[in-house]
């Protein structure tokens, strides 16, 4: 095989799982959207917290350190050396439904029947207040994350397809990233697991309902907030899946919550209603931008195209399919 | 009665705010714009945390700059360029000196405070070319700039090459920003001159996703790599940079990309990268014991005092040092404690550190000497190269200070002050 195929085949497989990675962070907003139509702006933050949360138990951290040795004081900063990894990641998940809980209590219960566009401003503040709750707890330094989860280019994948290109050439491998791997087995296993949930389990039912009609499903006795709290919680593990993956490769700190700008076009191509359609989203947004910055972004004179050119894809699919690739086809009755 | 009470109580509110005003302007101001949130604050806190413990020192130690303490609000500007203006407005009357900490604001802020009156002080930041006195009265940039930073890069890798590096591939991977790209005109010259080839590597803000970036890396193998780079943008490179296996003692960073916090994330794969640096890690300094004595002993330090010696901040330290220095040489020149943003220019323009003067600050070994003059805003030119030992967690220092390539940069710098003396209708001074 020639090199230059060679390498399309690596771009495209490394678009592939760079896909993978924003659709982690897809899947929490389309988890959302469906259940109760709030397009939740503050889920990149929601992976920062999760993941400033993760490192900060994993290291025994105070929260609230700074400030309460500046109210009092005092000298705290760690109440332990380490905790091991599990039970940092469950507690973890335990203070993001606790998350979710509070949130319902605080903003999405006095926000019920309102328009889209208010609950919608309520994430954009929920958004800045939580960066800045995450900042007083844990501190605004780059935190290293290590869940034991293997990063670095795969050597065994390099070893073989080196002898794929033709004698002579000068090719050194196909270059994937470990972690990248990881994410995609993560990814499959949580695409499943929501899948099976939904499909045969009373409350995933109960989800779908509320998906489908809140009017319809209050009136068969689905307490509406329970099902808020379940969803925003559900979406709040999957943002911690996300700030692990996330926050291994470049290390925990506050530029984290912008991946959720990388999960927009995602959304916008694959539909705010549909789990699928933010995996195949994804994918399609991270094979399409790696080729356009490794093939045409030599010709513009700035460079660094990918990052417009996945919203150039979306906004074009979004001429022809409105309602994204797996959304729910907009009907407007009069 | 009540109308005479009124009377009486405003009039007695002037009075206090006048003396308050009066009070202020006896200190001397120095605004900082800082960005402790957002995106970049892991790099901004530790900064601006050196800044201010430096000026409590003093303010502690000395009881001020020639008996006038050091006011040093705070502006945080996210370091977004528009907020950073706005600090700017905001703070302008009677300061002393700004210190953007952002190539995008200070570009901002040089026609705005050359018409205020007002020092900018972009330390090895900012426009390279505002090194030439002789158009940029108001900004300096000492003690070296980017563009010698570029060239002492170059002059690392000749040296590596026994001074021929003639078909060779040098990739610049840069942050996609004024402050990113201002190295670039330098590389292509240098290029033209040693005969190398240079490959452009943008990168978005903030930096989080590089694949493609290191893809072209991996499939082009360039011999070295140089990076211009800030926040996240450091870490995930150097992460990259070691998971491609690209040799990390052929990866140098510019020196806002090389502190602790850029390669910590990436853990061993770090090992054996370099950045150029001007001033050293560490606190085996005499200021930091007198940090340690005057303020962080009596519980003031900055922050929770974690930055202590770490890159970001003992730059921060140098920076606060090089501006304190320039109120005490004004004072010198015009005889009051109470100097004008006017006499403050004079004496940042009358800056000499030499190794002596250093010595007297607490910053012995800690910087190579350097002098301002009219004609010269951009200082000494000289930097070293450290390199990350990843086990010890530690940078070494691994170069003696070096010169860049002053010829080239010498000739771009007056090139570059000329278009823009020319755009602006700037008559050249120092004659």
């Amino acid at each position: 095989m020639s090199v230059e195929f060679l390498n399309f085949i690596e771009t495209v497989l490394n678009g592939l799982m760079s896909g993978v990675m924003y659709s982690l962070v897809a899947l929490g907003f389309v988890l959302i959207f469906k259940a109760s139509g709030v397009f939740n702006f503050a889920q990149g933050v929601f992976a920062l917290f999760a993941a400033l949360t993760l490192v900060g138990y994993q290291t025994g951290q105070v929260p609230f350190a700074h400030l309460i040795n500046e109210l009092f004081g005092t000298n705290y900063h760690n109440w332990y050396a380490s905790m091991p990894n599990f039970l940092a990641i469950l507690l973890t998940m335990v203070t993001m439904i606790a998350l979710a809980w509070i949130i319902e209590r605080l903003v999405l219960k006095h926000l019920v029947n309102q328009d889209p566009i208010i609950l919608f401003m309520a994430t954009i503040g929920l958004a800045f207040a939580l960066e800045g709750v995450g900042d007083l707890m844990w501190g605004s330094d780059v935190k290293v994350l290590d869940v034991g989860i293997p990063s670095g280019g795969s050597v065994w994948l390099e070893e073989a397809t080196i002898g794929l290109a033709a004698e002579g050439s000068d090719y050194y491998g196909m270059y994937v990233d470990v972690l990248n791997i990881w994410a995609t087995i993560i990814a499959v296993i949580l695409v499943v697991s929501l899948a099976l949930f939904s499909q045969y389990t009373k409350t995933g039912r109960a989800l779908r309902a509320v998906a489908d009609d809140h009017q319809a499903a209050l009136s068969v006795g689905i307490s509406l907030r329970s099902i808020w709290i379940l969803v925003w919680a559900i979406s709040g593990f999957i943002a911690m899946v996300a700030g692990i993956m996330w926050g291994t490769e470049s290390g925990v700190q506050f530029s984290l919550s912008l991946i959720a700008l990388k999960a927009l076009p995602v959304l916008i191509l694959g539909g705010f209603t549909s789990i699928p359609g933010a995996i195949i989203g994804g994918l399609l947004i991270g094979v399409g931008e790696k080729l356009a910055e490794i093939y045409i972004g030599g010709y513009f004179e700035t460079g660094a195209i990918e990052n417009w050119f996945a919203y150039v894809m979306a906004l074009v699919f979004l001429l022809f399919r409105p309602q994204g690739l797996f959304g729910d086809k907009i009907i407007e009755r009069v | 009665m009540r109308i005479k009470q009124l009377l009486i109580g405003m009039t007695a509110s002037v009075i206090a705010v006048s003396s308050y005003v009066e009070m202020a302007i006896a200190d001397l101001k120095f605004p900082m714009l800082v960005y402790r949130t957002g995106a970049y604050a892991p790099n901004g806190i530790p900064n601006a945390d050196g800044f201010v413990d430096y000026y409590k020192m003093i303010n502690a130690r000395d009881g001020g700059i020639g008996g006038e303490k050091i006011l040093h609000p705070e502006c945080e500007t996210g370091y977004k360029t528009q907020v950073g203006v706005e600090c700017y407005e905001k703070n302008k009357k009677d300061a002393m000196v700004f210190q953007p900490m952002s190539t995008g604001i200070t570009y901002q802020l040089i026609p705005k405070a050359t018409a205020d009156g007002v020092t900018v002080y972009s330390t090895g930041y900012g426009r390279t070319s505002a090194a030439n006195g002789k158009v940029f009265k108001w900004i300096f940039n000492a003690p070296v700039t980017y563009w010698d930073g570029a060239s002492i890069a170059v002059r690392h890798i000749l040296k590596n090459n026994f001074g021929n590096i003639k078909g060779k591939k040098i990739a610049l991977v840069y942050h996609n920003s004024a402050y990113g790209k201002e190295p670039i005109r330098t590389l292509e010259t240098l290029s033209k001159k040693h005969g190398f080839k240079l490959m452009l590597l943008p990168v978005d803000h903030p930096g989080q996703e590089q694949k493609a970036t290191w893809l072209k890396i991996r499939k082009a193998r360039p011999d070295n790599v140089l990076m211009w780079g800030w926040g996240v943008m450091n870490q995930v490179a150097i992460k990259s940079a070691a998971s491609i296996k690209f040799p990390m003692d052929k990866f140098i960073g510019i020196w806002w990309s090389g502190s602790e916090n850029d390669v910590l994330p990436a853990g061993k794969g770090a090992d054996g990268y370099k950045s150029l640096t001007f001033n050293a890690p560490g606190t085996n300094y005499q200021v930091h014991a007198d940090i340690k004595k005057y303020v962080h002993d009596k519980g003031q330090a900055s922050g929770d005092g974690s930055h202590f010696g770490t890159v970001l901040y003992n730059r921060g330290l140098f920076q606060a040092m090089v501006q304190v220095e320039a109120a005490t040489v004004a004072q010198k020149i015009h005889g009051t404690s109470k100097i004008t943003p006017a006499m403050y220019r004079d004496g940042m323009e009358n800056v000499n550190l030499s190794a002596k003067r250093l010595e007297e600050l607490g910053f012995k070994d800690f910087a190579p000497p350097f002098k301002n003059s009219c004609e010269n805003h951009g200082g000494s030119g000289l930097a070293a190269v450290q390199q990350w030992d990843a086990k010890a967690k530690k940078w070494n220092m691994i170069t003696e200070y070096m010169y860049g390539d002053s010829d080239v940069v010498q000739k771009l710098i007056a090139e570059d002050s000329a278009k823009y003396a020319a755009e602006q209708k700037i008559a050249e001074r120092c004659n």
